[in-house]
């Protein structure tokens, strides 16, 4: 094990990689003589040269399009696209290519490509560049979407997203890059499509991903000191698939369960938990499954406004608390008591 | 080749006696009804006065003669299929376009690439395609060359290197660019030919793909199949510069035009398209064709006249080429007759092979979802509950 951050361990994991397999090449704007706008692809270049990084012209679709035909021929791609914002560019080519080719071909052709980008607000950086948008490509069949909110995890699904054959979107998150974590040296894939819970607890089930699963288990380990609270939080690590027996198994044991998410609430990547959990837990749930999201605005440059917007650690509490006290409305109302 | 009607952007435009000239094309601003040589543009039609046939030209054009005989039958029958709703969806044919098809298509090794968009099934049965796999395709049964996924418009097959067939329009262009990344990153010598139509010049992937081909020297041909119409918006209403060949200039790129009828024309022009390709050096290369019917089988082509539709006819490349081979004496109509018998005998067992094919079991439907196995994959039919129903009484808090 080593202390490293979120982004040495996404540097490591490409360099090992690119070391590993002669296949794997990196693509994306400003990644070489730039070294990477988030630095992620620092030094790469010079140790690898351009034909293994690319950097590209301002042509989302275009790049994006020529990886996935890279990757028909059997070559590895990974894809950097500067934020998840400026993917919309290349929407039509990850969703009617990649996601599609391996299927109307009648499973002919695969697509092994990587797309890591992040996602992420806060920052102030406006409307157009603090959008949280994974939820379109996780709606999408064909597709794999992975989101690690810890440098192990960030290692863990790189290596497996890299030597999956299927076109998988990596969602990283500006906020996560410079967090330390204890990261294995040894090269062990995570396993895409499960979930992990990252605090047993018996109290509440807390739900989040990326940058809101890192928070969640802050509000939990607070939690737990400040109030006694016992709470449990999942870790989705994977948007699609989704890992619904995990989120079930968990409410059933809880009877209660608050989502956090940082896309916006109507119709966000929580909308499929919260119905997921009202399928599989009906009978077992004490309270209303409650969502912590993004305000419904475009986000505003002003820093008190974009604050506003976004969720806060205080959200996250107040939600816990309003929801446990549901539960116990609840459980008077019935005569039980919580178990 | 003196009736050469080549034409490069920088070179000298050649200005011949053309005897008539394609209506409705991009080049004209007068009416479409009128029958003049277009002002503008390069010439594209052989004059009228050609040379003589030569004896390897003339074997060259007879087995060319077959091939365009085999796709001219296979999209008419694919066009009565689709009434006896055999085939269903979208259905676009390549009538008029024979000779573009041939002459492309062998300019190409084994080993090269070929990425289309939906007006493919020429192309399919060019690269080699068995046509029974061909038509079984577009009945979607299982044995058709995409197992039934992909219809007429998503025909792939790796080992003759078809790859796709695609719907989306400009789709194709930067999956073939990068087709040809993965060639030059291995250092081979393959070539990719990206086939498209004339509305596709104007969408944002085909600016963002050639500009990283010429970029990158990446050994690709882009071929404009220009036919004068998107579905039924001329040319001349949707590029502001309608000579699409010389959008190349733009990307420092090399490029042509030249006249979809001849095949041998066709050939030679995407032979240097091809050749400059494999250098490293991509290639736009614009083929004038015209697109004898509708859009698609469902489109009866109201915003063309009769008159137009009649002037068609006359660029026919079919029984052009029939009576070039006549003339010349390569073939007798005896000959021709015998082709025709063979390549029809050939399609009725391609519909006979299709209709006879298997349709694919329901419970394969979760089987392309992913190639690499996964946890937790949404496999369920619109029917399935997400988990199984519980009745109130049976849970144990």
């Amino acid at each position: 094990m080593t202390v490293r951050t979120y982004r040495q361990a996404l540097h490591d994991t490409l360099r090992g990689e690119m070391l590993r397999d002669e296949n794997v090449f990196l693509m994306g704007e400003e990644i070489g003589v730039f070294e990477g706008s988030y630095k992620i692809t620092a030094g790469l270049l010079a140790e690898f040269g351009e034909r293994r990084v690319k950097d590209t012209p301002i042509a989302e679709e275009g790049f994006t399009g020529a990886a996935i035909g890279a990757a028909m021929l059997g070559l590895r791609p990974v894809v950097e696209i500067m934020t998840i914002n400026f993917s919309l560019l290349a929407l039509d080519q990850i969703v009617n290519h990649a996601a599609k080719i391996y299927g109307m071909f009648g499973g002919q052709a695969k697509v092994p490509l990587v797309i890591r980008t992040p996602g992420g607000g806060g920052q102030q950086l406006g409307a157009t560049h603090s959008q949280n948008i994974e939820l379109y490509y996780a709606f999408v069949p064909g597709l794999k979407v992975v989101a690690p909110s810890t440098p192990a995890d960030a290692k863990g699904l790189l290596l497996a997203a890299i030597r999956d054959d299927d076109p998988v979107l990596f969602l990283e998150n500006l906020a996560l890059y410079n967090t330390k974590g204890e990261v294995p040296d040894h090269d062990t894939p995570a396993e895409i499509g499960k979930a992990k819970v990252t605090r047993e607890g018996h109290d509440l089930t807390l739900i989040g991903y990326s940058r809101m699963a890192y928070i969640a288990k802050n509000v939990a380990d607070a939690l737990a000191e400040s109030e006694g609270l016992d709470i449990e939080v999942i870790d989705l690590m994977s948007l699609r698939p989704l890992d619904r027996a995990t989120v079930v198994a968990s409410v059933k044991k809880t009877h209660a369960a608050v989502v956090l998410e940082d896309d916006w609430l109507t119709y966000g990547i929580g909308a499929e938990i919260a119905a997921t959990i009202s399928d599989g837990a009906f009978d077992y749930l004490d309270a209303p499954v409650r969502r912590v999201a993004m305000a419904e605005v475009p986000m505003p440059y002003s820093k008190v406004l974009e604050s506003a917007a976004m969720p806060t650690n205080d959200d996250v509490i107040n939600a816990i608390f309003q929801t446990l006290e549901a539960v116990g409305r609840r459980l008077k109302k019935v005569g039980q008591s919580h178990d | 080749m003196s009736d050469s009607a080549l034409t490069k952007p920088k070179g000298a435009v050649k200005k011949s006696a053309a005897k008539a000239t394609r209506v409705g094309g991009a080049t004209t601003t007068q009416s479409s009804k009128t029958s003049s040589p277009p002002k503008s543009s390069p010439p594209t039609r052989p004059t009228a006065k050609k040379t003589a046939t030569r004896k390897a030209d003339a074997e060259q054009l007879i087995t060319f003669y077959r091939d365009m005989m085999l796709i001219r039958r296979f999209e008419e029958r694919a066009a009565r299929a689709y009434t006896e709703a055999l085939i269903g969806g979208y259905c676009h044919l390549n009538l008029g376009e024979e000779a573009a098809v041939v002459g492309l298509m062998s300019a190409l090794r084994e080993t090269d690439y070929l990425f289309t968009n939906y007006r493919e099934h020429g192309y399919a049965l060019m690269r080699g395609i068995d046509p029974n796999l061909a038509m079984a395709e577009l009945y979607g049964r299982v044995d058709g060359v995409s197992k039934g996924w992909g219809g007429s418009m998503h025909m792939f097959d790796m080992t003759h290197r078809l790859l796709g067939g695609y719907g989306i329009v400009g789709g194709q262009l930067p999956l073939a660019t990068g087709a040809a990344l993965a060639i030059q990153y291995r250092g081979l010598d393959e070539v990719v030919m990206c086939t498209m139509g004339d509305g596709t010049a104007n969408i944002g992937a085909f600016h963002e793909s050639l500009n990283i081909a010429a970029l990158w020297n990446l050994p690709v041909v882009f071929v404009v199949i220009n036919n004068g119409l998107g579905m039924g918006t001329t040319v001349a209403k949707a590029s502001a510069e309608p000579e699409i060949y010389k959008r190349a200039s733009a990307y420092a790129m090399a490029a042509e035009r030249v006249d979809g009828l001849d095949p041998l024309l066709v050939l030679a022009a995407a032979q240097r398209a091809v050749a400059s390709a494999r250098t490293g050096r991509p290639f736009l290369l614009e083929v004038m064709s015209e697109r004898l019917r509708g859009h698609s089988v469902v489109d009866p082509a109201k915003y063309r006249s009769a008159e137009e539709v009649a002037h068609l006819a006359q660029f026919d490349p079919v029984p052009n080429l029939a009576s070039r081979l006549l003339k010349s004496k390569a073939l007798s109509a005896a000959d021709l007759h015998k082709i025709d018998e063979e390549v029809t005998a050939r399609v009725d067992g391609a519909h006979s092979f299709a209709q006879a094919s298997a349709v694919p079991e329901v419970s394969t439907l979760f089987d392309y979802n992913y190639a690499t196995p996964v946890a937790n994959d949404s496999r369920r039919r619109p029917g399935d509950p997400l988990f199984a129903v519980v009745a109130r009484g049976e849970v144990v808090r």
